[in-house]
């Protein structure tokens, strides 16, 4: 297998604490060696001069609609926005059609993987069978067949007596159940965020207390079993203090933050564009400071881009008709660095919260950079300047809030497994 | 004029004031023994509504009629969801076929501007779910200035259902802009988020909404929420929030009494309030037909000279 040496870029490893300069090869796959100047005779060079030299990113929450829509995405084209935004691994909901709740579907999720994506690709599966909140998935034959968590993303498990017996019972196999927390009764249809802007527009209101109270009752059932409770897309400000406070009592949970909800408040929908319809959906600018804020002090632990491609008819209807989500690997490195510009994060943060932790979450072998992790590199530069076009991008949907956008820091260069799988002026390479 | 007429938010007080002075000029040819002039002859003008209408409907038609514009009425009772076309498809089709203006009702918040981002011709909202209904809030204050000869200093108190309300939210814009100070009161459950944030009062009771008010605005609670869980009965909510002459007193001895129809008599309205005065339901109808053909005028017949030779 090929060297790769890349030189004279900033390193920064989370894991083990490293924000310096410093040369990284690759060989084998593998990281081989780390440190400064060094020379790698044979070694294919990639110069990093400018840039930082990131673990590739990991993304715990996506959805690549493979199998059953694949007019949205599937995991071909997927994988290579994934690479194409710096993301080398990504978990992948368990929404499809069938749903991924039966072994057989875990297996054709990895083998489609393996011949077609060049990011890494670990199914979630259900958590309960048909994603109906009823009975539980058979979680062991799961694991066996490679899921790395558990959720019924998209949906809620109202029923807390069954919540109650999924985290119970995951204990069994030691994986994280990763929960959607809307409660349904107070969602009532609401398709944004419940006060002024939804008055102005006139569509109904999705309380933040609606995520609340279902964070709340969720935390309280991960104290009683002693499970990992993995909280989805957190977006309010009453979740992250809930959060903090369980944190704090020592309760097992650990949390996501997309970028758009770290990015964009309520007032983005105020021209009834469906691309910024979301579940949840944007919150006030206060709920946004403390999102941010959270992220800052670890309450939030990770950055997920809750990938959900729509096709263009789906989302051109009634802001009410129309699917909640966006799409988000492309834009996910470019937004959240403006917080690190703004003096929110810190780069080695920003790191962590892209790799290091969501890695260590899902409990892969990724996310770290010392010599013998795996090969998984991303580089960013953050002066670089770009305009975001959907239509020029990897996935098959363009539902982006950001589309049009000026940005300033991209993904320049994505390894995985020591081979490059990105180039941003050559772009995706794989077969 | 801007083109179009999505909503009153943001609309200027000159332009309220220039379809305010065209709709009584309109009014006066409601009033001849030959009620229709050649203003829009040649121009078409398409209703289209895809949320059951008679009223609004009615009163553009005659409107489009009494300027000699020729009317075509397109209704479609279904959402993109229940048909094989989208409604931007419906609006694409219907735009190729160059009308001079579309007007627009849907029961979706918002549907009426994405129609309108894509089509050429100007769009008229006729009414977009719990957003906006431009012209029925424009028809209420030429009532207004009818009776009370201004708006500007008037207090006005809207009460009932506001969180579900069209009419509520173009009209506080309305008077808002217009000078008059607003006060909103109904159920709690039925007053919407952050209310305030429009710039209105929340009166914590009927009775400190209607004190010293000028106009008194009663919304129709909406059929499918009379059965709803938003207020415990029709009964409380008629005793609690439905005017009567006794409840009007509070109110100042020359207030008006408005609704947008269609009432529910003894719910909203006790019966005798809404026949007669001080209520004035059949002249804000009255007024629709006019103040709809001076939005007509404006809107289909600027696109016409826009479009003549140059």
């Amino acid at each position: 297998m090929a060297r790769v040496l890349i030189r004279g870029g900033r390193l920064l490893d989370p894991a083990a604490g490293r924000d310096e300069a410093a040369d990284l090869l690759l060989q084998d796959g593998r990281v081989a060696a780390v440190g400064r100047g060094m020379e790698a005779q044979g070694a294919e060079q990639v110069d990093a001069s400018g840039c930082w030299v990131m673990p590739g990113f990991v993304d715990l929450h996506a959805h690549l609609r493979e199998p059953g829509q694949e007019y949205k995405e599937d995991i071909a084209s997927g994988g290579r926005a994934a690479v194409a935004g710096g993301f080398t691994s990504v978990a992948c909901m368990a929404n499809t059609a069938p749903v991924n709740d039966d072994p057989a579907v875990t297996d054709y999720i990895l083998d489609r993987a393996r011949q077609d994506s060049p990011a890494r690709i670990y199914p979630i599966a259900a958590a309960t069978k048909g994603l109906r909140g009823e009975v539980m998935s058979e979680m062991s034959a799961l694991v066996d067949a490679g899921a790395v968590a558990f959720s019924d993303d998209g949906k809620t498990i109202m029923d807390s007596g069954v919540q109650r017996r999924v985290l119970e019972y995951s204990r069994l196999v030691e994986r994280p159940v990763m929960v959607h927390a809307e409660d349904c009764g107070l969602v009532r249809g609401g398709v944004v965020n419940e006060g002024a802007v939804s008055t102005r527009l006139g569509l109904p209101g999705n309380p933040a207390v609606a995520e609340v109270v279902h964070v709340a009752r969720d935390l309280m059932l991960a104290e009683l079993t002693g499970a990992h409770l993995h909280v989805a897309h957190v977006s309010t400000a009453g979740a992250v203090e809930l959060l903090r406070e369980a944190r704090a009592r020592g309760v097992h949970v650990t949390a996501e933050v997309t970028p758009h909800h770290l990015a964009l408040s309520d007032e983005a929908a105020l021209g009834y564009d469906a691309n910024t319809k979301m579940a949840p959906p944007l919150r006030s600018a206060a709920d946004v400071a403390a999102c941010q804020q959270g992220l800052a002090d670890g309450v939030l632990d990770a950055i997920a881009t809750d990938h959900a491609p729509h096709a263009v008819h789906e989302k051109e209807v009634e802001f009410t008709a129309a699917p909640p989500g966006v799409i988000g690997f492309e834009t996910a490195l470019a937004v959240v660095l403006e917080l690190v510009r703004a003096g929110r994060l810190t780069p080695l943060q920003l790191a962590a919260a892209l790799s290091s932790n969501p890695a260590r979450i899902l409990q892969l072998e990724a996310g770290r950079l010392a010599r013998g992790d795996p090969g998984d590199v991303t580089l960013v530069d953050p002066e670089r300047r770009w305009r975001y076009d959907p239509a020029k991008g990897h996935s098959k949907s363009r539902n982006s809030p950001w589309a049009g956008r000026e940005f300033t820091g991209r993904v320049v260069v994505t390894l995985v497994a020591g081979e490059l799988v990105f180039h941003a002026d050559r772009g995706v390479l794989h077969p | 004029m801007q083109r179009g007429l999505l909503g009153i938010e943001g609309m200027e007080r000159a332009d309220i004031e220039l379809v305010l002075e065209t709709a009584f000029h309109m009014k006066e040819v409601g009033q001849r023994d030959v009620k229709k002039v050649p203003t829009l002859r040649g121009r078409s003008i398409i209703n289209l509504f895809f949320e059951p209408s008679t009223r609004t409907r009615t009163s553009f038609e005659i409107a489009g009629k009494r300027l000699s514009a020729d009317v075509i009425n397109f209704s479609s009772s279904a959402s993109s969801l229940s048909k094989s076309e989208s409604i931007l498809d419906t609006a694409k089709t219907l735009d190729a076929m160059d009308p001079d203006a579309v007007v627009v009702r849907h029961q979706v918040a918002g549907v009426p501007k994405r129609i309108a981002d894509e089509l050429a011709a100007p769009v008229i909202n006729a009414g977009d779910g719990a957003h906006e209904h431009p012209t029925q809030a424009l028809l209420d204050l030429m009532t207004v200035v009818e009776e009370k000869g201004r708006v500007d200093g008037l207090c006005v108190a809207i009460i009932g259902d506001i969180a579900h309300s069209r009419v509520a939210r173009s009209n506080i814009h309305g008077f808002l802009t217009m000078g008059a100070e607003v006060r909103v009161a109904g159920p709690p459950t039925m007053i919407p988020a952050r209310v305030e944030a429009l710039g209105v009062k929340a009166a914590r009771s009927l009775r400190e909404a209607l004190d010293g008010a000028d106009v008194v605005m009663a919304l129709r609670i909406q059929g499918e929420r009379l059965s709803g869980a938003a207020f415990p009965s029709i009964r409380e909510y008629a005793a609690t929030f439905g005017l009567d002459r006794a409840k009007l007193r509070f109110a100042q001895d020359d207030a008006i009494v408005m609704h947008p129809g269609p009432v529910n008599r003894g719910v909203e309205l006790s019966h005798d309030l809404a026949d007669r005065r001080p209520s004035v339901i059949l002249d804000q109808v009255r007024n629709g037909v006019a103040l709809r053909m001076a939005v007509l005028y404006l809107q289909a017949g600027r696109r016409a000279r826009a479009q003549e030779p140059r």
